[in-house]
């Protein structure tokens, strides 16, 4: 990581987000993560029952499915991104972690997920709460995150 | 004042069957209003540190494994103080009877249970098939959290020398009965982690010397209890050679899966002397210049 990086702003909705965490005490923090596990869209039902179509993160201790789909546009790094994402509800902070980068990221133009800071997933407060371990699952979704969304904008 | 055991006739068999308890068993606590009396403590220990959150069985605390039971800076478990504070938080005293579940077939909650077995916690139990066993019996769960009473736990002093071996004891027990409990591809060394968990990997691959392979979940039938004292004789005595009065070190990757397998060795065969590698092989395949065997069992 660039010294650039380690202070580059997030998306708003994002660093509103990480705002909200890092307001509250490490309990509330857990109950906030609880509410993005619980609030995670569902699969749309062209893509439920095609795992094959989805990205497993093999980072994450259970299951995470995820598939980036880019709008086409000129030029493509205008593109929007959409982001899908399957975890069971045995998996809750996994679920959670997925719940922030959807709210986050989602409907966000190609340059701007791209723009995100690789330590964005520290941002949130979450360390003290869930373990920094537990924390590398979501570092890992949002690089696989960011690599289809530059495949899928290259034309 | 402890609580009488759960004299459910599948336990009989075990050596230690005051270890288990069932769900059946669980539930008649529950109705009794006993769960969550200075008497019984029922904690629930999950890998997934918000699951409890998501729901639990009535009257259940959270406990963690990596927050509250391993200290925060050193590689290493709690010291007195933190664990008396931990479990007074908790509405534990030193005679209170402990009851443990958790996902993952009970990994975590065996994990608890072999760390309160540290600091010589008496009365400590495990609901066998544990949180996945309730929830397929259709049994309540609830989001509300139980307000505890704090009460007194004294300072007591972790006792290492029993039932826990570190990488320098693993080494002189060389040669001597040891069981690898990670999956087959972990102990040939094609595999330098836990299928799902690659970020707890090491350098290096294979196992211990001399270290005999058995997956933890053979110990475990499809719901998540125990098998049969019978079932885990033909694997541990019959299939493995060992015998109850063997001196047996268990390891997985960090001492999670092997708190399954020390559970059953001690608790239900009456094995006398096992203990548990912790630092397992996240240490010992990360160290410069021990001894390691590769290849299938």
């Amino acid at each position: 990581m660039t010294a650039d990086q380690a202070t580059a702003p997030l998306p708003a909705v994002l660093e509103e987000i990480a705002q909200d965490f890092v307001a509250l005490s490490a309990r509330d923090r857990l109950t906030l993560l609880l509410d993005f596990s619980d609030g995670l869209p569902e699969l749309p039902e062209r893509l439920s029952g095609h795992a094959e179509l989805l990205e497993r993160v093999e980072e994450c201790q259970t299951p995470l499915f995820l598939l980036v789909e880019v709008e086409d546009a000129v030029p493509p790094q205008s593109g929007t991104v959409h982001l899908y994402f399957q975890a069971p509800p045995e998996a809750p902070t996994t679920r959670g972690f997925a719940g922030i980068l959807h709210e986050g990221l989602d409907g966000l133009r190609v340059n701007e997920v791209l723009a995100v800071p690789d330590d964005a997933p520290y941002r949130f407060g979450l360390a003290e709460a869930v373990s920094p371990l537990r924390l590398r699952g979501m570092v890992a979704m949002l690089s696989r995150i960011k690599r289809q969304v530059r495949l899928k904008s290259a034309h | 004042m402890a609580i009488a055991r759960d004299d459910n006739a599948t336990f009989t068999d075990y050596a230690h069957p005051g270890r288990l308890v069932s769900t059946e068993w669980l539930a008649g606590q529950l109705k009794e209003g006993f769960v969550g009396t200075p008497n019984l403590v029922l904690l629930e220990s999950d890998e997934d540190v918000l699951l409890y959150d998501t729901g639990h069985i009535p009257g259940a605390v959270k406990i963690d494994w990596h927050a509250d039971l391993n200290d925060q800076v050193t590689r290493d478990y709690v010291n007195g103080d933190r664990f008396a504070q931990v479990l007074g938080e908790r509405g534990i005293g030193r005679g209170t009877t402990v009851v443990i579940y958790g996902d993952k077939s009970n990994w975590w909650a065996a994990y608890a249970l072999w760390v309160f077995t540290l600091f010589g916690h008496e009365d400590v139990r495990l609901l066998n098939g544990g949180r996945a066993k309730w929830v397929a019996e259709g049994r309540e769960m609830t989001r509300d959290v139980p307000t505890q009473t704090v009460v007194h736990y004294p300072v007591v002093q972790r006792d290492d020398s029993t039932i826990r071996a570190f990488k320098d004891d693993t080494l002189a027990h060389i040669g001597q009965p040891m069981v690898d409990v990670r999956s087959p591809g972990e102990f040939s060394g094609e595999l330098l982690h836990m299928p799902d968990y690659p970020q707890e990997g090491a350098m290096r691959g294979g196992h211990i010397p001399g270290a005999r392979s058995v997956p933890w979940a053979r110990a475990a039938n499809e719901d998540g209890t125990f098998k049969s004292r019978a079932d885990l004789e033909a694997i541990y005595l019959t299939e493995q050679g060992l015998t109850p009065s063997d001196d047996v070190v268990a390891y997985c990757r960090i001492g999670e899966r092997s708190s399954h397998t020390w559970f059953v060795l001690t608790h239900l065969l009456g094995f006398d002397k096992v203990r548990n590698y912790d630092g397992s092989w996240t240490e010992w395949g990360n160290a410069v210049r021990v001894p390691i065997e590769v290849g299938a069992p």
